[in-house]
């Protein structure tokens, strides 16, 4: 029983990291029907301005917690900038043309931050500080669960319940929702469509952003790679949960984090991935919209 | 009449063809076989440098026992069907000792006719294991170590920390794959020690919390990984951070500085094999200062290991005190002698002992010999 619970936290911290940078895909998907490639890396790049800003305020002698509250909003603040930016060059220029093209716009800009960040940065591996500090009180669950395991779980259940409640009664969260619908629509009643799609993208940006802080201080390392491997189980559990449903990310996230430990846990870390690839099959055939998706996708 | 004539010419040159080995008393002659050409020949040649600057030391100090070496070079571009046809032209050309073959696999093709010719062959860089461990040749030595000997050391050194059941964990690549297999095999073979886990994880992943719960489930006291140093940091640091605090023992994948600069404190402690360090050795920078002054560029592949080859079949064939088979074996398995990758002697299967890896520890940040 110890052992299910251990694989249990195990997989519901890493399936809140996927949930994390999954919320950021299916919010751009559901309201332009674009699958953010680059989002990855704009997760990367959020963990990279942790490190660099960490960095910094650890040689001024910050104290521990404020070096994680600092770094957090560098890094939300740079990575929405990159995510607001990538938008206005590599998409909207596309809004009108065939959805291909955005699709290969999106794949050539996540290249083309991967490498711009190798050479900028450097190829190697990073070695990330431990932001997140010890807490007394998890002393007793000792190996089940670690205090940054459990600050990822729970900055991912508030980010999604926040979210939730964003798109639900903001002015700007329903005006997301008008554009979803019917973007001529929202375009006639007033709805200024760019801004929000601009919103969208931040919004996306910065949560991936706060992932990236947070999971690179839990791993203790980076490279300019790490993008790609996360964006693409992100991706997944996007498409498992239903892409362009939030609840549908987060249980995405959630549903294949778990089957990955307990996949490895029970059988063996060689066929991790099969499980969970096989999982996304599975659900696609007898759901093809995802398992909260609706036959007509409900997005945002 | 003519016929007789013509019978006398063909008998004269019969004989002048066999001249040289009939005449080699003055002479001794080293068989160089390996990549001369074609793709690989970047493998071999340094090999047949390595023979000439043996030989030229050696002659000019007076030869082996009175005899000044001759090195016979043939090509076998790597491939098994030339090896053959290169060991029977030095077989016929009356050769006792080869230093060669380069490549695993035009080696095995040779050894056959070297053994029915009573050669001694030596092999600068085949490092198959089974060529010597089968014990089918035992006129076969090499100066490097095989593909298993990191297995095989950091299996010894595990028992010698006393470990009993190993977690056998590896990146499921070529390189850390077949490291770990060959230490599965080496445990197994172990009867005090088990395999309690022998998994393969994903390069790349987010996280290996789930392995490591594993690792901690199977009641191992000890883990052996195979493969390089992202993922091993990665293991490591949440092997610590649950509080396993066992004994984790690597390749030369991870004997990299970049691994306890990414890992820092929690690198303390790991264990990993790693090649022996032997440029500081007189001898190697001997042998790397006469090859600049012959050739004008610095040497290339397996080149102190073809030099340390030959140097320990000219120096057996000097304490046989000839080219008597029997004789050469028993004294390359039996007296020491000093090369640039060490003071060596060959074990009963023709593996150079004291060469190839030692084990390293991570202390204070650096990685420190402790083997």
């Amino acid at each position: 029983m110890e052992y299910f619970l251990e694989l249990f936290f195990g997989g519901l911290t890493r399936g809140s990291i996927y949930a994390l940078i999954a919320l950021g895909y299916t919010m751009v998907y559901g309201i332009i029907e674009l699958i953010n490639f680059a989002h990855g890396e704009i997760y990367m790049i959020g963990a990279f301005t942790g490190l660099i800003v960490a960095g910094l305020l650890t040689m001024l002698g910050f104290p521990g917690i404020s070096i994680l509250a600092i770094a957090l909003v560098c890094a939300v603040i740079w990575a929405a900038a990159y995510g607001y930016t990538v938008e206005k060059v590599a998409y909207k220029p596309l809004r009108g043309a065939p959805r291909l093209s955005p699709l290969i716009s999106a794949i050539g800009m996540s290249i083309f931050l991967q490498n711009y960040v190798m050479l900028s940065q450097t190829s190697d591996f990073l070695p990330f500080p431990e932001l997140v500090p010890k807490f007394g009180f998890m002393k007793h669950f000792g190996s089940m669960l670690s205090s940054s395991e459990l600050v990822i779980v729970v900055a991912t259940v508030l980010v999604c319940v926040g979210l939730t409640l964003f798109i639900k009664y903001t002015r700007l969260g329903k005006a997301m929702r008008a554009t979803a619908q019917n973007r001529k629509m929202a375009m006639l009643v007033g709805i200024n469509v760019d801004m929000v799609i601009s919103a969208t993208f931040i919004i996306g940006s910065s949560l991936a952003a706060v992932g990236g802080v947070l999971i690179a201080s839990h791993i203790g390392q980076i490279n300019y790679y790490i993008g790609f491997i996360a964006g693409i189980k992100a991706f997944t559990a996007a498409v498992l949960g239903g892409i362009g449903s939030l609840p549908g990310a987060m249980l995405g996230g959630l549903v294949l984090g778990l089957t990955e430990a307990y996949a490895t846990g029970y059988v063996s870390s060689d066929y991790e991935d099969v499980f969970a690839f096989c999982l996304l099959v599975l659900i696609l055939i007898f759901r093809p919209a995802g398992i909260m998706g609706k036959d007509k996708i409900q997005k945002v | 009449m003519r016929e007789i004539v013509k019978r006398i010419l063909l008998a004269a040159a019969l004989v002048a063809m066999l001249a040289p080995s009939a005449l080699a008393g003055g002479k001794l002659l080293l068989g160089v076989a390996g990549a001369h050409s074609g793709d690989l020949a970047s493998y071999g040649l340094p090999t047949v440098n390595a023979a000439k600057l043996v030989a030229d030391k050696i002659n000019a100090a007076g030869g082996v026992n009175g005899m000044t070496v001759e090195v016979v070079a043939e090509d076998d571009q790597c491939k098994p069907e030339l090896a053959t046809n290169a060991a029977t032209k030095l077989l016929s050309d009356g050769v006792k000792i080869v230093l060669g073959h380069i490549c695993s696999g035009a080696t095995k093709a040779a050894l056959p006719i070297y053994l029915d010719g009573e050669m001694v062959v030596m092999s600068p860089s085949a490092t198959n294991p089974p060529l010597t461990q089968s014990g089918e040749y035992p006129n076969f030595f090499r100066t490097i170590s095989s593909d298993d000997a990191q297995a095989s050391l950091d299996v010894a050194y595990a028992k010698t920390l006393g470990l009993k059941k190993l977690a056998v964990i590896h990146d499921k690549g070529d390189y850390g794959k077949g490291f770990a297999t060959f230490a599965k095999q080496f445990l197994d073979a172990d009867p005090s020690m088990d395999v309690v886990l022998f998994e393969g994880v994903t390069p790349g992943a987010v996280d290996y919390s789930a392995v490591v719960q594993k690792i901690k489930s199977a009641g191992a006291d000890g883990v052996v990984f195979g493969g390089y140093h992202p993922e091993a940091s990665k293991i490591v640091m949440a092997m610590r951070k649950k509080g396993l605090d066992i004994p984790f023992i690597s390749d030369d994948g991870v004997k990299d500085d970049t691994f306890i600069k990414v890992a820092g404190q929690y690198a303390e402690g790991v264990y990993a094999s790693g090649p022996k360090d032997f440029s500081k050795n007189p001898l190697f920078i001997e042998a790397v200062a006469a090859h600049k002054a012959k050739f004008g560029t610095d040497p290339g592949a397996f080149f102190p290991e073809a030099y340390s080859a030959a140097l320990a079949l000219l120096n057996a064939v000097k304490v046989a005190g000839g080219t008597d088979y029997a004789k050469v074996c028993e004294a390359l398995r039996t007296s020491f002698v000093d090369t640039p990758v060490g003071k060596i002697k060959f074990d009963a299967k023709g593996d150079a002992e004291g060469v190839g890896f030692s084990i390293y520890q991570v202390k204070g940040g650096k990685y420190v010999q402790v083997q």
